[in-house]
């Protein structure tokens, strides 16, 4: 029966299983901690509670950063009671803060769980303190509430927020903007990459700058440099850009469809990609080859976490001959995924959502090789045998792009290799 | 509201968590919304725990919200129940969950659950971690004692003829500060004084391991943060006496050594129960370089109060600054620091303790981690000495903080960051040496790389960048004759010095009258 459907639809759309129960993922607010690295000018003051300050804190690598760029309003008892207090209190904290901070050019009010519950409305809170510093900088709302965004989608909260305030685009040429927060160094990589197709007008939408915003029109084509960028896509085709469907950058693969999907755009075949990228591609497969081995027959299961998990997926099993247990992703949207999808096929077990109990139950019958999970999660199952890989080392490492190929890769050999090399008994 | 770079402590309900994780056979059931789950992490990754705590949470979502919240809750608590079969069941709120005023304790009580159930009341937007710590605790045990206790009148049981006396250990925790070392080594100090310990509780304990508290003779107020509460409810409805001296430094050690003497009713000879190296090495002559180096301690209350009189009265230092976060223990910090002839700083404002830091310029900082960052920022030299702790201050090896051994190692753990005594004294001898100046490249790199030799983590320091005042040439190349790792601070000082003179440019004359004003 499914073989029947599968032959009479052109691309059979993937077997998804669906759960519901706990979820052991962080909040949009996590999305700061790589955000305010990549928008190094902005600041981004979280409107929570002590939870939220702790939080950021304990995810971000426990305090590296001395002076940090993020910051919590604490909601207190006092707040709670009245609302109109809540913004005159918010306007002193900005104030407070902007005195420290005058090199700052884009402040983010982040809504987060609290806030949301007691609906407190900081997108009018931003407007309105934006009338008070005009000229100083720049002010927006967004929300990293748990209850509304999940780990990754903060940074889709984020980047959308910032979408009206994109100038409109002067004429209606051809424009590339590589949407999502990338590295400084595969940036770079990217834009000789783009020179070397002849593809000149593009745009990284972050850019390490606030001021240095893209400007958008009908000419605009939208690449996707992360999958968890729903809202941001609709809030910029609703400015008339248009998204270019492809896989994700990551592998040898998924990197070449990636430039092959935006130079398609600008009357460029397939091979002519290949062609002038064909010097970073042996390259990346060189370096890969050396790492391929420690991962080729090995076996992986994703737990829910970054929304990485499906590009990630077809890269380990395509490229370096990993099998795949089981897929699982907090959230699945099947139009940013389509091209990833057809690629991944319909037999591998796919889930969206979270039980967490009975998730864990399969990881333990199932022992595979390798878990993806959150970092709460990695030593327990360490403890049991198992080795992991936690996930929001994906988002803070250059991972995208050929030149980045083989140290993906590593992320997922290391604890293999380390499991050979070690001679000793294991936590008691 | 309240501008939060840091947090000294989690909030309340994470303070609930550690007394979870702490325990066996409990679980903890959590109302709060997806992401606050981040919590395991801290357990997992920065104590290295090779166990999920025991918490399962509701995570729920804005599609939840108006509608399911509560039957979240029931679900919750009956897979839970189901899954872990646990002895006691806590119940409990993140700070979004008791916005919703769904009552999870209520819930959880008419849900005819096989676990018996403590609801805690986690006061989230007035209270913090230790508060929740201890109140969790507390309600743990007097939900499982309450019963128990002796009515008015009756005598408590008394302890069996021919038994060894014996105490409790109350308050540590998981995620406290070298909690796991101090509860071993104040057991082997116990046990040389002929005393049993009973129950260590909560770090290690069931919950029928509290219903044998009663049994002993006395209750030791190790972590007073986390178990103030529950040794005062216990004296009063037990007639247990509670041992307060926090054995942490040598002359506490002593006094806490006494103090069970005489609470057991014992005979014990003080310096035949163990010693340490602690006075000898503070005694030595390389130790006099110590004299008077001026200390800033900011810690947790029990921890602070024990640094400082280890820095005055066992190091010979000088305390310029004495503070916690923990305001439950304000009282005891302030007082001690009048006795120490300074106003104590009760703050969680990790700005506060930043200008204070900046202003005073001590010559070593106590702290924890966030006055790591804040030495670290300043180039002052530090030890952690108390949590929040990063994952270094979880230490392999067996690293206690009380007791003899405990001496030893703060011992270590303060001196290690300063200049050694020989070292300092031979950079300030020889600082115009070509081959001993900071500048001078190490000479077995031949020359080549190397350049000015920094201690670790040291950021160079710039001018003050708000400064008016100018220096002229002849100034700034004596100030480079200064050793490096107090030119940062002469450089400021000699700033504050030019600028309350109304002296618009600094020279030598000014650099040493500074020097002058600020020397002790």
């Amino acid at each position: 029966m499914s073989e029947m459907i599968a032959r009479s639809e052109p691309a059979p759309g993937p077997n998804v299983i669906t759960e519901r129960g706990e979820r052991a993922v962080f909040c949009g607010l996590t999305s700061i901690i790589w955000l305010h690295r990549r928008i190094q000018d902005a600041f981004f003051l979280v409107v929570g509670s002590r939870t939220c300050a702790h939080l950021l804190q304990s995810a971000a690598g426990v305090m590296i950063f001395a002076e940090p760029r993020f910051a919590t309003a604490i909601l207190g008892e006092r707040d709670l009671a009245g609302m109109a207090d809540c913004h005159e209190e918010l306007d002193r904290v900005v104030s407070e803060l902007l005195a420290r901070r005058p090199d700052i050019r884009r402040l983010f009010l982040v809504g987060s769980c609290p806030s949301e519950v007691i609906k407190l409305d900081l997108a009018n809170a931003a407007a309105r303190l934006q009338g008070v510093h005009e000229n100083r900088l720049r002010i927006s709302a967004f929300s990293g509430s748990g209850i509304e965004t999940t780990f990754t989608q903060g940074e889709d909260q984020c980047l959308s927020s910032m979408v009206p305030d994109l100038p409109v685009a002067p004429d209606e040429q051809l424009r590339l903007m590589v949407v999502g927060t990338l590295a400084d160094i595969v940036e770079e990589q990217f834009r000789r990459h783009f020179a070397q197709l002849g593809i000149d007008r593009v745009d990284f939408f972050p850019a390490a700058r606030a001021d240095d915003l893209p400007v958008v029109g009908s000419g605009t084509r939208i690449l996707l440099a992360q999958p968890y960028l729903s809202e941001t896509v609709t809030a910029l085709c609703k400015r008339g850009a248009r998204l270019i469907h492809a896989p994700y950058p990551l592998g040898v693969e998924g990197t070449l469809a990636w430039f092959q999907a935006a130079a398609s755009e600008w009357g460029q075949s397939f091979e002519s990609v290949q062609e002038a990228l064909a010097i970073p591609i042996a390259r990346a497969q060189k370096a890969l080859g050396r790492v391929r081995e420690s991962l080729h027959g090995r076996s992986i299961h994703f737990l829910p976490d970054s929304q990485l998990e499906i590009p990630l997926a077809r890269f380990l099993r395509d490229e370096c001959g990993m099998t795949l247990l089981e897929v699982s992703t907090p959230y699945l949207d099947q139009s940013l995924m389509s091209e990833e999808l057809a690629r991944l096929g319909h037999t591998v077990r796919l889930v969206e959502g979270s039980d967490l109990d009975s998730a864990l139950s399969r990881v333990r019958s199932h022992r595979p090789d390798l878990t993806v999970c959150g970092m709460g999660i990695a030593n327990p199952l360490e403890a049991e045998g198992l080795r992991t890989k936690w996930s929001i080392e994906l988002l803070f490492t250059p991972i995208q792009g050929f030149d980045q190929v083989a140290d993906l890769a590593g992320l997922f050999a290391r604890p293999l290799v380390r499991e050979r090399q070690l001679e000793v008994g294991s936590w008691s | 509201m309240e501008l939060t770079l840091w947090t000294y402590e989690g909030p309340p309900h994470v303070g609930a968590i550690r007394i979870a994780a702490s325990m066996r056979d409990v679980h903890l059931v959590l109302h709060a919304p997806q992401g606050d789950t981040y919590a395991d992490l801290l357990f997992t990754m920065i104590e290295r725990e090779g166990r999920r705590p025991p918490v399962t949470w509701t995570t729920f979502q804005a599609r939840d919200l108006g509608s399911s919240t509560a039957e979240m809750v029931i679900q919750t608590l009956q897979g839970v129940c189901q899954r872990y079969q646990p002895k006691v069941l806590l119940v409990a709120e993140s700070c979004t969950g008791e916005l919703l005023q769904d009552q999870p304790g209520a819930l959880a009580k008419g849900a005819g659950l096989t676990a018996p159930v403590i609801p805690i009341e986690m006061a989230a937007y007035t209270r913090k971690e230790n508060w929740g710590a201890s109140e969790t605790f507390y309600q743990l045990v007097r939900g499982l004692l309450a019963s128990r206790a002796p009515k008015p009148g009756e005598a408590p049981t008394a302890r069996a003829a021919g038994a060894p006396p014996s105490v409790n250990l109350i308050g540590p925790t998981k995620l406290g500060f070298r909690c796991r070392d101090d509860v071993t080594e104040i057991s082997r100090l116990l046990e040389c004084m002929g005393v049993r310990v009973n129950v260590v509780a909560p770090l290690g304990a069931t919950p029928h391991d509290l219903l044998r508290i009663p049994e002993a003779d006395a209750n030791v107020n190790l972590a007073p943060e986390v178990g103030d509460l529950t040794c005062d409810w216990l004296k009063r409805q037990f007639k247990q006496p509670t041992i307060n001296t926090v054995p942490m430094g040598w002359g506490a050690t002593r006094d806490f050594i006494t103090e069970v003497a005489e609470t057991l009713g014992l005979d014990v000879d003080v310096d035949a129960v163990g010693g340490s190296r602690l006075p000898w090495y503070s005694r030595s002559v390389d130790s006099t370089y110590l004299t008077g180096k001026r200390v800033f301690i900011f810690a947790d209350g029990t921890h602070a109060l024990a640094a400082a009189r280890m820095a005055r009265d066992e190091m010979g230092f000088e305390v310029v600054g004495l503070g916690t976060y923990s305001r439950e223990r304000a009282r005891d910090v302030r007082s001690l620091a009048s006795d120490y002839g300074l106003e104590a700083l009760i703050t969680d404002d990790y700005l506060a303790v930043e200008r204070a830091v900046t202003e005073l310029q001590p010559e070593l900082v106590l702290g924890t981690q966030m006055e790591r960052h804040i030495a670290k920022r300043l180039g002052i030299p530090c030890a952690v000495i108390s949590t929040p702790a990063h994952v270094q201050d979880y230490p392999a090896r067996y690293s206690p903080q009380m007791g003899f051994e405990g001496c030893n190692v703060i011992f270590d753990t303060w001196v290690h960051p300063l200049i050694m005594g020989l070292e300092e004294h031979l950079l300030t001898m020889f600082r115009d040496d070509f081959e001993f100046n900071d500048a001078a490249v190490p000479s077995h790199l031949g020359g080549e790389g190397g350049g000015a030799q920094q201690p670790d983590n040291v950021e160079p320091i710039m001018p003050s960048q708000t400064s008016a005042v100018a220096w002229a040439v002849s100034a700034e190349q004596e100030l480079r004759k200064i050793p490096f790792f107090v030119r940062g601070k002469a450089r400021r000082n000699t700033e504050h010095f030019a600028q309350e003179h109304g002296l618009s440019v600094i020279d030598v004359e000014t650099l040493y009258e500074a020097k002058a004003h600020f020397s002790r």
